[in-house]
């Protein structure tokens, strides 16, 4: 009887040890150090933020980097939620998550270490230095820039007839229905230009800077009904789907291929002109090098010709997850990665993306490439936007790109009451997540 | 205790012997815990601190970065007037209980009642219908789409070699949730394998016996087969329900998939319910209120209602079954 009593016993004991086992984080504070750090590359863009990392380490002998690639935002969350998050971690997508880390703690604020090391955040750029903090709280630098701007291939263009790529939405769509190619049956075999809200980079963030609306007002309401650039933002691309036809649209995008693969309809010449981010470069360079192609700043309303040379832009972030072992290391890891100019540049370089220091940006080191630099060139534009940060991360954006797929399909009647409509429901969505209700 | 000790007790008086009794029973009941103790760790571990805590969360805010914060009865006021996606979610759910669950049981039916007719290769055919149930959902729902991909799919190429109208399948709001329900189909082995050991087992002199009557073949199937196989009708209805008010797997992957931004920057923003919230089902929409969004108090209370719909729905199904569901031999009840 006693014998079984304490085989349950030792059971309870057993099993406790292990849940607790689950929740452990090794912890540690000498010089020297073996650190984690997530980032959201791969392939071959993993492959340069490794090297980088490798230059790191001959520079700081004594701390180890382990680069873990592929990861994304939701495994960071899940794995500080669980106390096995790494020492530095990597988001692609600030406008989503610098309100989430950065408001709860859940990456650690960098205040102290840049007062220790005098690091001043006017290194980075304006746009960059916002995106990185949340309401005061600086919890993450930003490590690169995407900026996003227009594709196009030059022999589809001459074969048309097309000199140069346009600079007004009334051009770009002109050059849309020329280059488009249809098959006997009517059918689409090449699309000018596809403005369907959720193919590849198409979401209503990228396009909004061309004609020049904000996403709140000044007192942070939503305010999409009130701009009139948002409505004739929407009747634009509405009316070039019309012109394809919804289905025959929605019939070449399932045969478009893979955003991020060789397969990808405008390297493969099926898509003339594309909304697309600086990557796609190097993307280009290293799986199609030989597509004829140009890059310029996205056309804008015509209405608002000064807008010409601006775009949308976003970045990527970096931060110390609150439960790192190694908040010391991980924070000179952390500022070589956002600060050193040498390391900005080799990525900048080797992955094609914007560099986020003003130093960097200047460097003669960067690699001139004609279709790169245009992206350079947006990013310092004055009128270059970015969306607002909120606590409910791109859950307004969500809302908003719902809705203009909705509206794309026809499946909105009047689309003012419609954009006034979702001004109501994205504010009850900020005020529920920033005051004590929900969600 | 001991023998001697015992045998030195001349007179065991009726209050010893009780307590010695009871004494035993504890011994008995502890020997019983101590047996069941696995299984009642795994039940507390697993099951009931998860709900206890489910049930706790649903009434806070909780970001999963930060302790949870007290808001009473707020997620589920937002839950019942304030989610604008809720009500669409909650209407296909409802759509793909009530055209799914009846159309697998009769096809699984269907199968199991031609199966058990076959002279020749039952067990060939019975294995043929069974495999798809062995694929994995995700691979399974992979496949689909890549069968019924509206410009490039297999489906579509013969459909249109035929000259009939090739739909959009999972890229059409019309035609996702019936594209759905027909993957259900191709993997209904489970439950055709329970039917066809019901219709199998339906004992063959009720079928002479109603043949004197002059029963034809449509008669002895209502008067017979379905009365007799009546509880595993109740038991596909009761599983199909609870899966359909869980549906999730199948609808995330056809809809991330079909968005074509499984690996893009705009993921999430269209995808899940992707198109146009046709396959926006309730525990998707859990889904990216508790990951995507990080809800997880809101997320909480979603899964506090479906806990209580279904255990309502389970208990309607079960009651209202005594009407219809015969039991046979000896009454367990």
């Amino acid at each position: 009887m006693r014998r079984v009593a304490i085989a349950g016993l030792v059971l309870l004991v057993l099993s406790a040890s292990v849940i607790a086992g689950c929740g452990g984080s090794s912890e540690s504070s000498s010089g020297s150090a073996d650190l984690t750090f997530w980032t959201g590359f791969t392939d071959r863009e993993l492959g340069v933020m490794k090297d980088v990392v490798a230059d790191f380490e001959k520079t700081h002998p004594d701390i180890h980097v382990k680069v873990v690639g592929g990861i994304s935002d939701d495994k960071i969350v899940a794995a500080i939620r669980g106390g096995n998050a790494p020492d530095v971690a990597h988001s692609f997508d600030a406008g989503a998550y610098t309100g989430a880390y950065c408001s709860n703690g859940a990456w650690i604020d960098l205040a102290d270490y840049m007062k220790q090391d005098g690091l001043s955040d006017d290194v980075f750029p304006e746009v960059p230095r916002e995106y990185s903090q949340f309401e005061g709280t600086r919890c993450a630098l930003p490590m690169l820039a995407d900026v996003y701007g227009l594709y196009y291939n030059k022999d589809l263009l001459a074969k048309a007839g097309l000199d140069g790529p346009p600079q007004t939405m009334s051009q770009l769509m002109d050059y849309a229905k020329k280059l488009t190619v249809r098959k006997p049956d009517g059918s689409l075999e090449v699309v000018g230009l596809d403005p369907f809200d959720g193919f590849y980079e198409n979401i209503a963030a990228h396009w909004a800077p061309q004609w020049g609306v904000d996403w709140v007002d000044e007192s942070g309401k939503s305010n999409l009904a009130a701009q009139p650039g948002w409505a004739s933002m929407l009747e634009w691309q509405k009316e070039l789907i019309d012109w394809y036809g919804y289905d025959n649209l929605v019939r070449w995008q399932a045969s478009a291929g893979d955003e991020f693969s060789a397969q990808n309809a405008f390297e493969r010449g099926k898509l003339a002109m594309n909304l697309d981010g600086e990557w796609r470069v190097a993307f280009i360079g290293s799986e199609h090098p030989e597509l004829n192609f140009g890059t310029a700043p996205l056309p804008v309303d015509d209405a608002q010709p000064d807008l010409y040379g601006s775009g949308y832009t976003s970045g990527s972030i970096i931060g110390i997850p609150k439960t790192s072992g190694h908040k010391d290391e991980a924070w000179q890891l952390l500022k070589y990665l956002a600060t050193d100019t040498g390391a900005l540049v080799k990525m900048t370089n080797g992955i094609r993306n914007v560099p986020t220091t003003t130093a960097a940006l200047e460097s003669p080191d960067v690699k001139p490439d004609e279709a790169f630099n245009i992206f350079l060139d947006i990013f310092a534009n004055p009128n270059t936007r970015t969306t607002p940060i909120t606590l409910v991360g791109s859950a307004n954006q969500d809302l908003v790109d719902a809705f203009v797929t909705k509206y794309q399909a026809g499946k909105v009647d009047d689309l003012q009451a419609g954009l006034a409509d979702l001004d109501k429901q994205i504010d009850a969505q900020l005020e529920a997540a920033g005051g004590a209700q929900v969600p | 205790m001991s023998r001697a000790a015992e045998a030195k007790l001349p007179v065991v008086r009726p209050l010893d012997r009780r307590s010695a009794r009871r004494r035993a029973a504890w011994r008995r009941r502890g020997q019983v815990l101590a047996f069941m103790s696995p299984w009642l760790l795994g039940f507390t571990i697993f099951f009931g601190y998860p709900l206890v805590m489910t049930a706790y969360y649903s009434f806070t805010h909780y970001d999963l970065l930060s302790s949870p914060k007290w808001i009473g009865l707020a997620n589920y006021r937002y839950l019942f007037s304030g989610d604008p996606i809720i009500r669409t979610a909650i209407s296909n759910t409802l759509w793909i209980i009530a055209v799914a669950v009846p159309l697998n049981a009769i096809f699984a039916f269907g199968v199991a009642v031609m199966l058990s007719r076959a002279r020749r290769g039952i067990g060939f055919f019975r294995t043929v219908f069974y495999l798809p149930a062995l694929v994995p959902p995700v691979a399974a729902t992979l496949g689909f789409v890549y069968l019924l991909n509206p410009a490039t799919g297999p489906v579509n190429n013969l459909l249109r070699h035929l000259g009939l109208p090739d739909p959009l399948w999972f890229d059409s709001p019309t035609w996702a949730k019936p594209s759905l329900v027909l993957l259900g189909l191709w993997g209904i082995g489970n439950l055709m394998i329970i039917f066809l050991a019901a219709v199998i087992d339906v004992p063959k002199h009720l079928y002479e016996s109603a043949e004197l009557d002059g029963a034809g073949g449509w008669q002895s199937m209502r008067w017979v087969t379905l009365p007799t196989i009546s509880p595993v009708i109740l038991f596909a209805i009761v599983i199909g329900v609870i899966e359909g008010l869980q549906y999730f797997t199948q609808a995330y992957v056809a809809s991330t998939i079909a968005a074509g931004s499984a690996a893009s920057a705009t993921e999430g923003a269209n995808s899940l319910g992707y198109p146009l919230y046709s396959t926006m089902f309730y525990p998707v929409l859990l889904y990216q209120q508790g990951f995507r969004y990080f809800n997880m108090g809101y997320a909480s209370a979603m899964a506090m209602l479906l806990l209580v719909v279904a255990f309502a729905v389970t208990v309607i199904i079960v009651r209202n079954s005594r009407r219809w569901v015969h039991y046979q031999g000896p009454a367990v009840r």
